[in-house]
């Protein structure tokens, strides 16, 4: 079963790909770049869809996904928290 | 699983083009004409009237944006003949003449001095002449580069990056060296990704054109925002689907085009394209404006991947839609025409849905109606520049 998928090896944050995932779960991702799998434990609820924070984030700190910066936290963020609109915002506009 | 040698049945029109389908269409020029466009669709049987909400009292580029839209829907190769309804006969005459140039019949019919009544009279008389003449047009066996294929996105979210969008990219990489000419657009929906479509671009001339639409459009927001588009773009069905931020928008947005496919050229608006490849059409990241700007530069069949459930459609342009994600296609899936969902647990491969969507294609492209035509998806929307005078 893989609860969440991440596009590439510098990615900070994953995609959670199966419904129901519950705060305090052990989780199976698939790194997609080089097909290897990594293990996480979830400090939350995680919605399909919504992203993982695969290791710990700064408050500031550029979030990576797809290899790419998509934008920066606006709180700390734990490895195994949920990365949305609540920590991570634009950079642009 | 496709090549050079893949055909399929289409319908050759009087200028070369071909169509996949054979619609009458009943094409109001302003707002004011959509009932009697209506009417003559509710008398004759087969006849599909287009109704939208402009045409009056436009001018400068935003009118001829109007035009070159609705001669341009007119002229789709998927359309077999037009009935023109304008409230005077000047701007009606200008869509009947620009229609006129494919070859295909078209009239026009202006409702001053006659009343509702008697255009719709007149208008049926000949919508029912060509209704019959379009039911004896025969398919011929027609080549894969006879394909005009178009792609946008749609309430989007990760699923979109991770499946139903590379799955697009792997069907263009496939289509690209066949000669089939592609679009995609959504200029604002490039933003944090633009570097990696201006790397993909064919040359510097094309690369600096490319820039040049993105950063007028990346002017246009700036000068009229209020915030920083968090309730707009990310959409809030994006938002209730994981994606963050535009930059995470537009970097799931562009798997679209592939890994291989070169950017040829940049279309205005509901311009044609003049070669086969990809080309990067400057456009609102709407859905219905920018799938009716496909219709009326000529694309012939449109792939739409949505992640959260996207519902359009577009009255001559069938829109085949795809999703990667499992929930959506269980809650929605009278309209999704191909599930992905596989690819996230790893159960397919990119190569295996591509191959998926190419053979979804061929299937529409032979007459299966796409979800959204089954269902009655209409959606025509003209993209407007500014306020009318």
């Amino acid at each position: 079963m893989i609860h969440f998928l991440v596009h590439d090896k510098k990615d900070t944050v994953g995609v959670v790909v199966i419904e129901g995932v519950k705060a305090g779960q052990e989780v199976t991702g698939w790194l997609m770049e080089d097909d290897s799998t990594v293990k996480m434990k979830t400090l939350n609820d995680i919605p399909i869809g919504h992203k993982i924070a695969l290791t710990e984030i700064a408050n500031g700190a550029t979030v990576i996904k797809y290899g790419f910066d998509i934008g920066k936290a606006v709180a700390p963020i734990k490895a195994g928290e949920h990365a949305h609109v609540h920590n991570v915002k634009t950079k642009r506009w | 699983m496709i090549s050079s040698k893949t055909t399929f049945q289409g319908y050759r029109r009087e200028n070369g083009r071909v169509g996949i389908r054979n619609h009458v269409i009943i094409l109001p020029v302003d707002d004011l004409s959509n009932a009697a466009a209506e009417a003559v669709a509710n008398n004759i049987k087969g006849a599909l009237a287009i109704p939208h909400p402009y045409g009056r009292l436009q001018f400068g580029a935003d009118l001829e944006l109007h035009f070159r839209t609705l001669i341009g829907a007119g002229s789709n190769p998927n359309v077999a003949a037009v009935v023109v309804i304008g409230i005077e006969e000047g701007w009606t005459k200008r869509v009947v003449d620009g229609i006129a140039k494919t070859g295909k019949p078209v009239s026009g019919f202006g409702i001053e001095l006659h009343g509702d009544h008697d255009t719709i009279h007149r208008a049926s008389k000949v919508a029912k002449e060509y209704v019959q003449w379009a039911s004896e047009r025969q398919k011929t066996e027609c080549s894969i580069s006879d394909l005009w294929v178009s792609t946008k996105c749609g309430e989007s979210d990760t699923t979109s990056g991770c499946g139903s969008n590379p799955t697009v990219g792997n069907a263009f990489d496939k289509l690209e060296p066949l000669g089939v000419t592609m679009c995609f657009g959504e200029t604002t929906e490039i933003t944090g990704g633009e570097q990696i479509v201006a790397d993909r671009c064919a040359d510097d001339a094309v690369r600096k054109q490319f820039m040049a639409m993105f950063d007028r459009y990346q002017e246009v927001i700036e000068r009229h925002k209020t915030n920083d588009l968090s309730d707009s773009q990310p959409t809030k069905g994006n938002i209730a689907g994981g994606l963050t931020t535009i930059e995470e928008k537009a970097l799931g947005n562009i798997q679209k085009i592939g890994k291989k496919c070169k950017v040829i050229g940049v279309l205005d608006k509901a311009e044609t394209p003049t070669k086969t490849g990809l080309w990067f059409m400057d456009s609102s990241s709407a859905a219905a404006e920018m799938v009716t700007l496909c219709a009326a530069s000529g694309y012939v069949v449109h792939f739409f991947p949505t992640g959260q459930g996207n519902v359009i459609g577009n009255p001559i342009l069938p829109v085949i839609k795809l999703s990667a994600n499992p929930r959506t296609c269980r809650t929605m899936s009278e309209h999704i025409d191909l599930d992905v969902s596989g690819l996230l647990q790893r159960e397919k491969n990119i190569d295996q849905c591509g191959d998926e969507l190419l053979e979804m294609m061929l299937r529409t492209c032979n007459g299966r109606l796409t979800a959204s035509e089954s269902l009655g998806h209409r959606e025509f929307v003209l993209t407007r520049l500014y306020e009318s005078a």
